[in-house]
């Protein structure tokens, strides 16, 4: 609906209305004006970090350990194969959790168990994720007794979980009901219609909500302080502790060394892009693959 | 309605047996969440004991934060936290009003409105972290040059710094609540006003945006229990100092930020459990600010 209120070349004569058709059009250039404001950092953000960030990027600076203080040079490799790590340690744990809990809530989200569930995956989607972080330090680190990227796969998984389990649940509750009356009626058990027809039939809205999960856990910092910690080494052993890429920039952003910051909108760069195409396959996963019915 | 199929009886046992492991399965899954949640209060709880005996009632009133002398009191940080994101409540609210009524109600179509989208899905998805290193590097100076200008000490960082750069960072997410909530106001109700001759603007302010209020306010609840837990880009641009000031142009500190900075170095056990104690309290507030977000929304969902 876009009303067209006055029809072009039309003159109001009244004074008042032309008063009124007035401050209609300095509403709406004043909302667009404000807009502008309200997006302007993300032209800001993407310049800065293109400008500086991909200057920085050379074959180099992606397969390189970073380089004791004073030298010049050196790279993150150590971050990026640390992020992608952790990344895959929080899905492992996540993924199945959160899909079989938004198929509960799919199933029976309207039992009485059912709205707990939800407003518990709506209070865990909130909780900060620096009190995420504490309680993985509490839960893997402190009975360990020392930092390890399983601790701090174990924080992200937290984090995403409530993501994967709101978009499985959302995209389970489209599918016609007599998707699933058929099934039945063919004989088939209540499991594997679930299985075998439901979430197959939804499996588009499952890897959305595993992508969001993987692009939000991906940005994360705050929980991976005093979980994975970060290391100046190559660490493959989930058990130690693990250099990351939002650790790595946190690092060299607030050092005082241009050498490092400069290591530091590099890193930047990566995230960003990683962090977008992880975006864009999601917009593209929902878009091509959606499940219409 | 599945279970009246099945208890008809005449089904293989192993049919049965996998059924029931199903449905166990599914059960574990409805309450792996909550238990998560429960965990999560009862791992805080106790352990941040120590301080919860230590620091007993006056932890919430005392001011003072003082690990060597073994005092720690949360009422800086709790006020610091409060009026960051209040401040950045505000400015983030305006803006994103804004943003929502250009697409909820002039641009809902067309190459612009899908531009405006992506954009604000795009800042959506920025790292928090790169928030506060774009904010360490061009909105600290402005803000010091600001503070040059008007002859106020020249920190550049502060709470100030704070709040702008929390205000773009929750705003994709206020914006799209607000745009949410104005698709639901009913296209009669908006016809009808137009066909009584209201222009536009005259619309959106006395029929969707009084529709909409309370789902609005919800948005702005759920915004501010955004801005509560935001650590990393207020760690670095708040300049961590453990005072109370209502100087905007000062440095302070939130309680995500104190735990970020100090969790690390925290020596002694009652220390450690103060910091705990810290998160324990944000996590309370957070989640109070919330639930009370998503019942005002879902009332307001219910309604439409």
């Amino acid at each position: 609906m876009r009303p067209q209120m006055t029809p072009r070349g039309v003159r109001a004569s009244d004074p008042a209305l032309r008063g009124r058709l007035r401050a209609d059009k300095a509403f709406m250039g004043g909302m667009l004006a404000i807009s502008m404001i309200a997006v302007l950092p993300l032209v800001l953000i993407l310049l800065f970090i293109i400008i500086r960030g991909a200057s920085s990027i050379n074959w180099q600076f992606l397969t390189e350990l970073p380089k004791p203080m004073g030298e010049a040079g050196g790279g993150i490799s150590n971050a990026i194969v640390g992020t992608v790590i952790l990344i895959i340690v929080a899905s492992v744990i996540s993924m199945p959790l959160g899909i079989l809990s938004g198929i509960f809530l799919s199933e029976s989200g309207k039992s009485g168990l059912g709205r707990v569930t939800r407003l518990s995956v709506e209070t865990l989607m909130g909780v900060p994720s620096i009190v995420i972080g504490i309680v993985a330090y509490v839960w893997v680190v402190r009975p360990m007794g020392h930092f390890s990227a399983l601790s701090g796969g174990v924080a992200l998984a937290m984090i995403m979980l409530p993501v994967i389990t709101l978009s499985t649940e959302e995209t389970l509750l489209l599918i016609p009901m007599s998707l699933r009356e058929a099934a039945l009626a063919l004989g088939v058990s209540y499991p594997r219609t679930v299985l075998k027809v439901i979430l197959p039939a939804g499996a588009s809205g499952v890897i959305t909500g595993a992508l969001l999960g993987v692009a939000r856990a991906a940005g994360e910092t705050a929980p991976l302080l005093f979980t994975s910690f970060g290391s100046p080494y190559m660490v493959l052993d989930i058990l130690k502790p693990m250099a990351s890429l939002p650790q790595t920039i946190y690092f060299y952003a607030t050092s005082p060394y241009p050498a490092w910051q400069t290591l530091a909108w590099g890193a930047s760069f990566v995230l960003l892009v990683l962090v977008l195409v992880l975006n864009l396959l999601t917009k593209l996963v929902t878009s091509r693959w959606k499940t219409q019915f | 309605m599945t279970q009246s199929i099945e208890s008809k009886g005449g089904r293989l046992p192993i049919a049965r047996a996998s059924d029931s492991a199903f449905r166990a399965l599914l059960f574990f899954g409805g309450i792996v969440v909550s238990v998560l949640l429960v965990a999560i209060l009862l791992s805080l709880v106790l352990s941040s004991r120590p301080a919860l005996v230590a620091n007993g009632f006056r932890f919430l009133t005392g001011t003072e934060w003082d690990p060597v002398t073994n005092s720690f009191h949360a009422l800086p940080f709790v006020f610091g936290t409060l009026i960051t994101s209040l401040l950045a409540l505000v400015i983030a609210t305006v803006l994103a009003l804004a943003l929502s009524i250009l697409m909820g109600e002039y641009f809902r179509t067309g190459v612009f409105a899908s531009l405006m989208r992506t954009a604000v899905e795009l800042l959506a998805g920025i790292p928090s972290i790169v928030y506060g290193f774009i904010g360490l590097f061009f909105l600290v100076p402005v803000v010091r040059a600001v503070e040059i200008a008007i002859g106020v000490t020249p920190f550049g960082v502060g709470i100030l710094t704070s709040s702008i750069l929390l205000a773009f960072m929750i705003l994709p997410y206020s914006a799209s609540i607000g745009r949410e909530m104005l698709s639901l106001v009913p296209t009669d109700l908006k016809e009808a006003a137009l066909s009584l001759g209201a222009t536009r603007s005259e619309m959106v302010w006395k029929v969707s945006l009084p529709f909409a209020r309370s789902g609005i306010l919800g948005g702005v609840f759920l915004s501010l229990g955004r801005a509560l837990g935001e650590t990393m880009a207020v760690t670095m641009v708040i300049g961590n100092a453990n005072t109370m000031t209502l100087n905007l142009f000062s440095p302070g500190n939130t309680m995500a930020s104190l735990i970020a900075n100090e969790f690390s170095e925290a020596t002694t056990p009652v220390y450690l459990a103060s910091l705990i104690e810290i998160a324990l309290l944000l996590f309370i507030i957070s989640t109070v600010i919330n639930i009370i977000g998503k019942v005002v929304i879902n009332r307001m969902v219910g309604a439409a």
